[in-house]
């Protein structure tokens, strides 16, 4: 018989407020690179005005989790889960700002001419927000297996990032012009790279909550 | 009268000076027909806290009082298996039970200090075991106050009487009561339930300081405490013929963050209770 309803239906509230982030936070993402793709100034605009509502939400999340630990003193897997929660918001908010970051240069970018059309900076985009959702799922069903091998994913993002950094390389070294074009698309390229660092954090957030243990499970080559 | 005290501190603790001081091995406990623990075994070490936790009626109390011999006042009571201070055998029968209960003190629920001075509280225990010198009293009474952290509040009102005081220093009278007799372990049996919030924290405080000389263990209802006071954590349950048994004991941060029996995870969560 479960003794502490009220305060086991607040707990899975505040993770289902985590998976509403998580899907404003992907959306983001995904929208920075349409911005970008589209030279769409006034969605850049929108996705950089819609951070705060993602910053607005990880302080809702950030409150209910300090008044459950005030009010109802969380002890073993309820504090472990709660501790994680305050964890993967800063990280899931973060990946938001990398959302913002990739809007703000779309705007830099402007209506120049594009440089080469982009396949490897969306399919990044694509994968990691993939491994965002999947590494909420993997936190809301306790699935330390899931969240190991979703870290092992970063390095396919990295793998994209050499790609798009090489390439890149190669046009500013033909041709000098295209330096500040190419150095923004790097920018972009970076801002995913971290993304999916964070979501390898958020990974050994949901490790720690299923075995107790705080293990570093896949570190980035950047 | 000046007499230099030693304060306890918690980080004086020499690593030597921390062995079993209490077993208790393959322990069962029976009322009459009524089986009330069954096989426990627990080794509490010196020198720190420990906890014992779980559900109303798993036995805590009983265990408890199994260190000090406090069982053998309730008719029909048997004691199977073995249980040691210091690794000797305190229910064979040449223990003297007095000399135990000594060295093994006792701080129940409700305060009950005697009703008489608070010197004369404290004076009780020392002048049973024969201390009869009243400046040596004097001494026993100033020092047990002190450790018990109650001297300041009562030191220009020794002859008044104990009852008189409020509950938390009560408790910290019956404290100095158990400390006079210079016990090495110190039971102690739901010892705040009683207390209002600011005199729990106070004899936790004291607990805290007192760990550092003296063994005590702890039976309490209140998680956040045991989580606060203990240094190890005991967790008891229920079998479905009532009969308590050890579920799970460990260092009190493991225990309260990741423990390792599910039935302990259910409890501290209040998954079932």
């Amino acid at each position: 018989m479960e003794t502490r309803t009220a305060f086991h239906k607040k707990l899975r509230e505040i993770q289902d407020d985590i998976l509403a982030m998580g899907s404003m936070v992907g959306k983001a993402v995904l929208r920075s690179i349409e911005a970008l793709k589209n030279r769409d100034m006034q969605l850049a605009q929108q996705i950089i005005a819609d951070d705060r509502k993602i910053n607005q939400k990880r302080f809702e999340i950030e409150e209910k989790c300090v008044e459950l630990i005030a009010t109802q003193q969380p002890m073993a897997s309820d504090l472990r889960i709660i501790l994680a929660v305050l964890n993967i918001i800063a990280e899931v908010e973060r990946i938001g700002d990398y959302a913002e970051g990739i809007a703000k240069i779309a705007v830099m970018i402007g209506n120049e001419p594009p440089l080469k059309p982009l396949i490897d900076i969306p399919r990044m985009a694509d994968q990691t927000v993939d491994m965002l959702r999947r590494s909420l799922d993997a936190f809301v069903n306790r699935d330390a297996e899931a969240a190991k091998k979703i870290s092992t994913e970063d390095d396919t993002i990295d793998h994209l990032y050499d790609q798009v950094f090489r390439e890149l390389l190669v046009f500013m070294a033909e041709d000098p012009k295209t330096i500040t074009r190419a150095t923004r698309l790097i920018w972009v390229a970076h801002n995913l790279e971290r993304a999916a660092d964070r979501i390898t954090n958020i990974c050994e957030r949901v490790v720690y909550v299923v075995t107790g243990k705080m293990e570093e499970i896949g570190a980035s080559r950047y | 009268m000046n007499i230099n005290i030693s304060v306890p501190d918690i980080s004086a603790r020499p690593a030597e000076k921390c062995v079993t001081k209490l077993k208790a091995e393959n322990v069962n406990l029976f009322y009459g027909s009524f089986q009330c623990l069954r096989n426990v075994s627990l080794d509490i070490p010196s020198c720190s806290i420990t906890a014992i936790i779980g559900p109303s009626g798993c036995g805590k109390s009983s265990l408890l009082r199994l260190f000090n011999r406090m069982n053998d006042l309730i008719p029909g009571v048997r004691v199977e298996g073995n249980v040691e201070l210091d690794g000797i055998a305190i229910y064979d029968t040449k223990i003297d039970v007095v000399e135990l209960r000594k060295r093994v003190g006792m701080v129940f629920q409700k305060p009950n200090p005697f009703p008489m001075s608070i010197f004369e509280n404290v004076a009780y225990g020392p002048k049973r075991h024969g201390t009869k010198n009243r400046g040596e009293l004097e001494e026993i009474v100033e020092k047990s106050l002190r450790q018990a952290a109650l001297w300041d509040e009562v030191k220009d009102k020794l002859g008044q009487s104990g009852l008189a005081l409020s509950g938390g220093q009560q408790q910290r009278l019956c404290i100095a009561r158990v400390l006079a007799v210079e016990p090495e372990v110190i039971l102690m049996d739901e010892p705040c339930s009683a207390l209002d919030p600011v005199a729990t924290l106070k004899i936790e405080d004291l607990m805290r300081s007192l760990a550092a000389d003296y063994t005590i263990v702890i039976v309490t209802h209140n998680m956040q405490q045991a989580a606060r006071v203990s240094d190890t954590a005991a967790f008891m349950m229920m079998e479905p013929d009532r009969a308590g048994m050890l579920v799970e004991s460990g260092p009190t941060a493991q225990i309260f963050t990741n423990p390792k029996d599910k039935r302990t995870e259910d409890y501290i969560t209040g998954r079932f209770g």
